[in-house]
């Protein structure tokens, strides 16, 4: 009897799921994204992007990566599963390049491009990478600093790790800015906080205890940024100017509350955007150049609502 | 008197085979239901991945089971893979020690750190749960410590990714090179099955889940036996380590949080009680094999992924539930 009902279930459930499957098969182009994470904001403004794109040049685009930017073998999974799909074209950000060298290799055999998005791929299988130029933005982060600043004091830098090409290309455009243009301007510690907002925030008030006459902090991702904020904030300490990366909705407000100064943007949604539109001309076998900067820009409470900053921010 | 006892064994082995048979149907079912929804899922390479995904946490899942069955729990099979396969990088790429002392070198790093959570359990009387716990922050932090937060590549050992990629079914049979590492996980599958169902281990390994102190009381060392099946599942993950580090090529030391999990949503799919003293090997391969099928197929069917892992959760509660009323039918 039991049986008999499981099999009732799962035959409705089948029916119910077919239907569904069956409604989306469509023979466009398909172009699925194997992202680096899939919860963060960030990525979710990554999605849109690449949905927006998908919509406009009508193209079916899905979009997928691990629940933490650790798990490299999940991400090896819906890698495999993508391309088990025979899609027309691939989107990809490398948790680790090394590890996915062999699926895109077989990716290569298939005449699939790929196009690899966020962090390049250590590998010359790419058409092209969709990248914000990191190095670029925390320089311009500095530049901002040392104006907030009045071009002399110390600074710190809280970053999310010393790792992973984002971290390292942050930090050093911060601090390669610094020393080559402003020789008045000390920074003197830089800490890592993997990212996390409560670990971010004990590193900054443990910098705000060691360097009472701070004028400046650097929080070079969204979850440094806020760690940052959070510090000040329960400190209750005057007089920090603070910078961030990316936006979120807590980062925004903080820029709203005039707790942190300004913020740089990436365009994750440019990204995503730019990812889909890069693969659909891959798909066409036209040429590429080697990378496509999806974009950065300075915002802060005098422009963030200015349509052109407020579309590329994220909540 | 003479006839209860009798009829409960067989009343048992019944059931036992009806719920891997129910297991087994849900498999199948969903095999065909992929395979109808889209030409993409029954193809050679994309089965391939399918079991390549299982072999993780296929062997995961069997160190699981032998401590599940003895009414315990490992929480820390996760990290304690991720923390062998750092100690492979440290012994094959920092020390440049020849291949076989890796493999080695971290099943009995496996087999050590197994054997601790088990004189923790066993003989200072900390309960499962916590000891486990306790070794997974433990084993998570010395992985980070031990390879500096950065992966260690094994670039200077060209056989190593052969352990988990290379295939030597393919060698015989070309048209289906199944990848090492899924051999490793059916070929350890068997192993372990044989241990639980004919030998003294895997008969005090039911014993100590169904009532321990009435085995206690019979005079076995049931602190030594305990301690012997978390060394036996520690053994385990160093093997599960090997496979991933081989098939990423890299021992990445951050990974491995929230792999146990998926481990005991295997083993509980395929209906070994968390409750202890019932549970099979062939009925968690089948659960690992589902879940891998049903992650597989979702995303060929390019269903949202938030809904994958909805998915997935109902799947684990239907098949717990199923169970339930089986067995309540069978004690009835």
């Amino acid at each position: 009897m039991f049986t008999r009902r499981s099999l009732l279930a799962a035959a409705s459930a089948t029916a119910l799921l077919l239907s569904a499957s069956l409604a989306s098969a469509q023979d466009k182009i398909y172009i699925p994204l194997v992202s680096k994470g899939f919860q963060h904001q960030f990525w979710q403004a990554v999605k849109a992007g690449a949905d927006q794109a998908a919509a406009e040049f009508g193209v079916e685009v899905t979009f997928e990566g691990p629940d933490t930017e650790a798990q490299v073998d999940k991400q090896m999974d819906m890698l495999a599963a993508a391309l088990a799909k025979k899609p027309a074209a691939l989107g990809f950000a490398a948790l680790d390049s090394q590890a996915a060298t062999p699926l895109l290799r077989q990716a290569q055999e298939a005449g699939i491009p790929v196009i690899a998005f966020d962090s390049g791929v250590d590998s010359d299988i790419p058409a092209t990478t969709v990248t914000t130029n990191n190095i670029a933005a925390a320089g311009m982060a500095a530049d901002k600093m040392a104006e907030l600043i009045g071009g002399a004091g110390k600074v710190a830098l809280v970053v999310h790790d010393q790792t992973s090409r984002t971290g390292i290309d942050r930090r050093d455009g911060f601090v390669n800015r610094v020393k080559e243009a402003y020789p008045n301007i000390e920074i003197v510690d830089i800490q890592y906080g993997a990212g996390d907002q409560l670990q971010s925030t004990e590193i900054t008030k443990a910098i705000l205890t060691a360097h009472p006459d701070i004028k400046g902090i650097f929080g070079a991702n969204e979850g440094s940024a806020l760690g940052v904020i959070n510090a000040i904030r329960e400190t209750n300490t005057q007089g920090v100017t603070v910078i961030g990366y990316d936006s979120g909705a807590a980062q925004k407000q903080a820029i709203r509350d005039g707790l942190m100064a300004g913020a740089i943007t990436q365009s994750p949604v440019g990204m995503g955007y730019e990812t889909v539109k890069a693969a659909i001309a891959a798909t066409k076998g036209e040429a590429l150049p080697k990378t496509i900067d999806s974009g950065f820009a300075w915002y802060d409470a005098s422009n963030m609502d200015a349509p052109e900053i407020a579309a590329v921010l994220y909540d | 008197m003479t006839t209860l006892p009798a009829a409960a064994p067989a009343r048992k082995a019944t059931s036992g085979a009806q719920q891997k048979l129910l297991a087994f149907a849900s498999l199948i079912v969903l095999l065909i239901f992929f395979s109808v929804a889209s030409p993409n899922f029954l193809q050679t390479s994309n089965i391939l991945a399918i079991l390549q995904a299982t072999s993780v946490n296929g062997v995961l899942a069997i160190a699981a089971t032998l401590v599940i069955i003895t009414g315990g729990i490992d929480l820390s099979v996760g990290t304690l893979m991720t923390f062998c396969a750092v100690m492979a990088g440290v012994i094959l790429t920092n020390a440049g020690m020849p291949l076989p002392l890796g493999v080695i070198g971290a099943i009995a790093i496996g087999v050590i750190c197994g054997t601790i959570s088990g004189v923790l359990i066993a003989k200072m009387k900390i309960p499962p749960f916590i000891a486990t716990l306790g070794m997974m922050l433990i084993l998570k932090g010395l992985s980070l410590v031990i390879s500096g937060t950065k992966p260690i590549y094994f670039n200077d050992t060209p056989g190593f990714s052969e352990i988990s990629t290379g295939s030597l079914i393919g060698q015989v049979f070309p048209s289906v090179p199944v990848p090492n590492g899924v051999l490793i996980l059916f070929v350890l599958a068997l192993v372990i099955g044989y241990v639980l169902n004919r030998t003294v281990l895997g008969r005090y390994c039911f014993a100590l889940g169904s009532n321990e102190e009435a085995v206690r009381l019979s005079g076995v060392n049931t602190d030594a036996w305990k301690i012997a099946i978390y060394a036996l599942a520690g053994g385990i993950c160093g093997i599960a380590g090997l496979i991933i580090a081989s098939r990423l090529n890299s021992a990445q030391p951050a990974l491995g949080l929230g792999y146990e999990l998926d481990a005991i949503a295997a083993v509980v799919i395929g209906g070994t009680s968390l409750a202890g003293g019932r549970g099979s090997i062939l009925g968690t391969m089948i659960g690992a094999l589902i879940m891998a099928v049903l992650l597989n197929g979702l995303r060929i069917m390019s269903v949202a992924q938030e809904w994958q892992t909805v998915v997935t959760g109902g799947i684990i509660i239907a098949a717990v539930y199923a169970d339930m009323l089986r067995r309540r039918r069978a004690a009835s």
